[in-house]
């Protein structure tokens, strides 16, 4: 079984904000909203700088408080993949999911439903790459299975230095950035 | 303690500690929850239940959200345009389109788009229109082309031509006899580069650029933003290197995204970069560095180049750049380490200074230096293709000499000058120029100082505007037609030259939402009218490209399957077993130009100090950001939803004693006393403090824009000392100041 999650070079991202576009394209994400978007992090003085750019989304949390808070069961952890999903049918637009999730992943669909990055789902089943993934001109984010020792992903962890966003929450999340 | 996130539908998260105000600021840019606004009704958007259900039909095109001309597939589902994604096949994009292409949907779907022809109402500028009918329309123009033909002849008639879609107002214009065709693609953009190049190599670097950065070891960028500046296949190469651990040397007064990546960041002294050129030369020569096989073999003039660059010493351009001669003196050595596979990129836009082609000359005899003419990791040389031409009758001649470059104004132009033709058109000499057909141009943005292009205009008698938007020069024209965008056209093929030579095809992939019209039909529709049908004898598209394909020996279902079709492949570099060889008057790279020489300039680049700021002003640079295109998508339904108004990037010393807080509002006003629309600061690190940057496009003033409407400020409406090339007319965009005004 699966195991997915997402590795992304911040060496190579140039923050162009096409994964944000092709997630809007692809997704049908409603005006105003988006499911994946862009921090830009500068630490120094001028001229003794330096810069990472991540491009962020739902982190797919092994230990996701949005899942546990639900109370009707509509984010969940899929099966298959082991990736965080809504059942939108179930959601009572509560927004509980909302608040508990420490990266603000999740917004509130004019539909009335709690909505986010899914890995795009729909594309994994048929052996794609999510929209973000296939689109970026820099092809600085890999997907794919954290539990294959084999993978590209785990290859890359091994051999370069990674850090996830706000491990300090213990949300275990599975998006990791290199650097 | 760290702040509550904010919500994902912002975008954008800029995290910058500035340590002056002690406390972790976060900001996120302007645009909040409304700024993607509505959607028309069924849009195609918010129906996210509903994800890859649905018929979908994919159709092969290219893109044109800028000219890079990326090879795409359209998704239709269920009737509506869905998305986009890069055709696999093509080479200028790898299956990989850029933000503004695979946004391209969003300006299918914008609202403030052109949606019938339109006449004016009132005094030019006043915006106050008419809807009217495509024959209203054309009836008009063609009444008034004809009195203007009679009286003055057709030469009277000028068109300003940009993109794919005005192949046909060109070629019926020429049928027509107008001969004064330009495209600010020369003297607002890479013309000075392409001289440049060309006086030194006898070629230009052309489009796509035949920088070999995939393979190179060590990235030179003076002033490229590569990442900011989205040109698709550049961008995948410049990670490509990055991957490759290529030492990357970033020259630029402001930490940009590429400057982030590299091992040198030198911060220069705006228009100071020949200094630097110049010394890094002197190293070069100096210390023996340099290829001396290669100059020994292909070099013109080098011992009287050696001797003019020999006071050029890293400790003299130390005092002119800000850049401590050591740093200059590691960087040239580690430029010539890598060498022949140390590419210094030639860039882009290169009208900075005023001095720009000989900017580019000394840029391109860095490159002849280090030997990398036609090597792997250099410049490599240009393979292309052709296709059969479509039999049309020949032009009639002009008849008289074009207005832009009277008596060789600027001797080295080899393309017609903007510069020119809007000089001529307000004095009228050597002749008055009439009319103005503008096709995807935006005068009066992408000229320098709008009251002289609005001085020009007000010398016609006609000035008609094609495009899809209504821009800023729309709003000054008699009659605005409506174009269709890219995804609902036909155009000609795009025939792409680099790596190797590839053919793209256009075609429609949905039906415009209103009114608009191909601007191919618009061409014919005026041919007709204009009494040049002749030379439109198609009757649609399909025709006319069935025929090239038909003369070219290619299946045209093929190509429409396919999209793109590749041409043969052919050795690129010395090391595939390409030879080299040097389109110059010598035969040989010209280290010393002797045609410079005899038409009074400098034989070997010299370096001019830029003007000083007058004291309280800042000098104004300008570039590009990922998700735009110009002053043209700035509307664009997606795009605006990932920047909606430029900023003025400040940097913390000058704002702090300047009083300014991020985010808030400010004016800019220019050395003459001109003052911008207001404009966001943005106070950062990542900028010297003598100098304040914009990303250019922003401030329309065309009413009917009405989501970018006066949204941010205008880096041409400052530009009000821009100096013009004296070799071949160029005009600058760095050599103004602003300060900074509170809005009251």
């Amino acid at each position: 079984m699966p195991r997915f999650g997402m590795v992304i070079d911040t060496r190579k991202c140039v923050g162009c904000m096409d994964c944000v576009v092709a997630c809007q394209t692809e997704n049908d994400v409603p005006s105003g909203f988006c499911k994946d978007w862009l921090v830009t992090e500068v630490r120094g003085t001028f001229p003794n700088l330096s810069m990472e750019i991540r491009s962020e989304r739902c982190h797919h949390c092994d230990n996701p408080p949005c899942v546990y808070c639900c109370p009707t069961g509509a984010s969940h952890i899929e099966d298959w993949g082991k990736m965080v999903q809504i059942t939108a049918d179930k959601c009572i637009g509560c927004k509980a999911c909302l608040a508990a999730c420490p990266y603000g992943a999740r917004f509130a669909h004019p539909d009335g439903y709690a909505d986010k990055c899914t890995f795009c789902m729909h594309r994994v089943e048929e052996n794609l790459d999510p929209a973000c993934v296939a689109v970026c001109p820099t092809h600085c984010m890999y997907f794919g299975d954290l539990g294959d020792p084999e993978s590209r992903l785990n290859e890359l962890m091994n051999s370069r230095k990674s850090h996830t966003v706000l491990p300090e929450a213990g949300t275990s999340p599975r998006v990791f950035y290199l650097t | 303690m760290r702040s509550r996130p904010l919500p994902p539908k912002r975008g954008i998260k800029v995290i910058e500690r500035l340590p002056r105000r002690q406390f972790l600021k976060i900001t996120a840019a302007t645009f909040g929850a409304t700024a993607i606004g509505t959607f028309p009704a069924g849009c195609g958007f918010g129906q996210s239940r509903k994800l890859a259900t649905g018929n979908v039909e994919k159709i092969a095109t290219y893109c044109e959200m800028c000219g890079w001309f990326c090879g795409a597939i359209a998704h239709v589902r269920d009737d509506r345009l869905w998305k986009l994604e890069g055709n696999p096949l093509d080479p200028g994009c790898r299956g990989r389109l850029c933000p503004r292409g695979t946004s391209g949907i969003g300006a299918h779907y914008d609202p403030d788009r052109l949606q019938s022809p339109l006449m004016r109402v009132g005094d030019r500028g006043e915006q106050r229109w008419r809807a009217v009918t495509w024959d209203e329309a054309f009836e008009y123009i063609a009444e008034r082309m004809e009195a203007i033909a009679a009286e003055y002849g057709p030469e009277s008639i000028a068109l300003w031509n940009h993109g794919s879609g005005g192949r046909f107002i060109y070629h019926v214009m020429r049928a027509y006899g107008c001969n004064n065709i330009v495209m600010p693609s020369f003297a607002q953009c890479r013309g000075a580069r392409d001289i440049g190049y060309k006086l030194t190599f006898g070629a230009e670097v052309g489009t796509p650029e035949i920088t070999d950065i995939a393979n190179t070891k060590c990235l030179v960028l003076i002033g490229s933003h590569l990442g900011e500046n989205m040109h698709n296949m550049q961008v995948q190469e410049f990670a490509q290197a990055i991957e490759n651990r290529a030492t990357i040397i970033v020259v630029d007064p402001r930490h940009s995204v590429a400057a982030s990546k590299a091992k040198h960041w030198l911060p220069i002294k705006p228009g100071t970069d020949m200094a630097l050129l110049l010394a890094w030369m002197n190293v070069l020569v100096t210390e023996g560095r340099y290829d001396k096989e290669f100059v020994a073999q292909y070099g013109h003039g080098f011992d009287q180049f050696a001797a003019s660059i020999a006071d050029n010493t890293p400790e003299w351009a130390a005092a002119e750049t800000d850049i401590p001669a050591e740093t200059i003196r590691t960087t040239a050595r580690e430029i010539a380490t890598h060498r022949p596979a140390t590419l210094v990129h030639p860039g882009r836009r290169a009208n900075w200074n005023g001095d720009d082609t000989q900017r580019s000359r000394a840029n391109a005899l860095l490159n002849a230096l280090l030997g990398n003419w036609g090597r792997k990791g250099g410049l490599h040389l240009r393979a292309g293709w052709s296709l059969a031409n479509y039999p049309f009758p020949p032009y009639p001649p002009a008849g008289k000499p074009p207005v832009d470059n009277p008596n060789g104004r600027w001797p080295f132009a080899n393309k017609p000058v903007t510069t020119g033709l809007r000089d001529a058109t307000i004095t009228g000499e050597p002749y008055p120029i009439k009319a103005w057909v503008v096709y995807a141009c935006n005068v009066g943005m992408t000229m320098p100082n709008p009251p002289e292009s609005r001085r020009a205009a007000d010398n016609l008698d006609l000035l008609v505007v094609i495009d899809t938007h209504p821009s800023n020069t729309a709003g000054y024209a008699d009659v605005v037609l409506p174009d269709t965008t890219y995804l609902e056209r036909h155009d000609d093929f795009y025939l792409g030259s680099g790596r190797q030579g590839w053919a793209v095809i256009r075609q429609p992939v949905v039906a415009p939402p209103g009114n608009q019209r191909p601007s191919w039909w618009i061409a014919k529709q005026l041919s007709q009218r204009l009494g040049v049908a002749e030379y439109m004898p198609f009757e649609d598209m399909d025709e006319y490209l069935a025929k090239r394909c038909e003369l070219s020996g290619i299946d045209y279902d093929e190509f429409r399957e396919k999209g793109v079709l590749m041409g043969p492949e052919q050795p690129i570099t010395i090391e595939e077993g390409a030879t080299i060889s040097f389109d110059t008057p010598s035969k040989k790279v010209e280290f010393y130009s002797d045609q410079l020489a005899e038409a009074g300039f400098d034989p070997v680049p010299k370096y001019t100090p830029p003007d000083d700021a007058p004291a309280g002003y800042y000098r104004l640079i300008t570039g590009r950001a990922p998700m735009h295109t110009f002053s043209r998508s700035q509307t664009n339904t997606l795009l605006r939803g990932l920047m909606d108004e430029n900023e003025v990037w400040v940097n913390a010393d000058t704002a702090a004693a300047a009083n300014l807080e991020n985010g808030q509002y400010v004016l800019l006003k220019n050395q003459d006393g001109v003052v911008s629309n207001r404009v966001r600061v943005k106070v950062t690190q990542r900028i010297r403090p003598d100098t304040v940057y914009m990303v250019y496009g922003f401030g329309q003033q065309n009413k009917m824009l009405k989501s970018a409407y006066l949204k941010g400020a205008s880096a041409s409406h400052l530009n009000t000392r821009y100096k013009i090339d004296p070799l071949m007319g160029a005009t600058s965009i760095h050599t103004n100041f602003v300060t900074f005004e509170m809005e009251v």
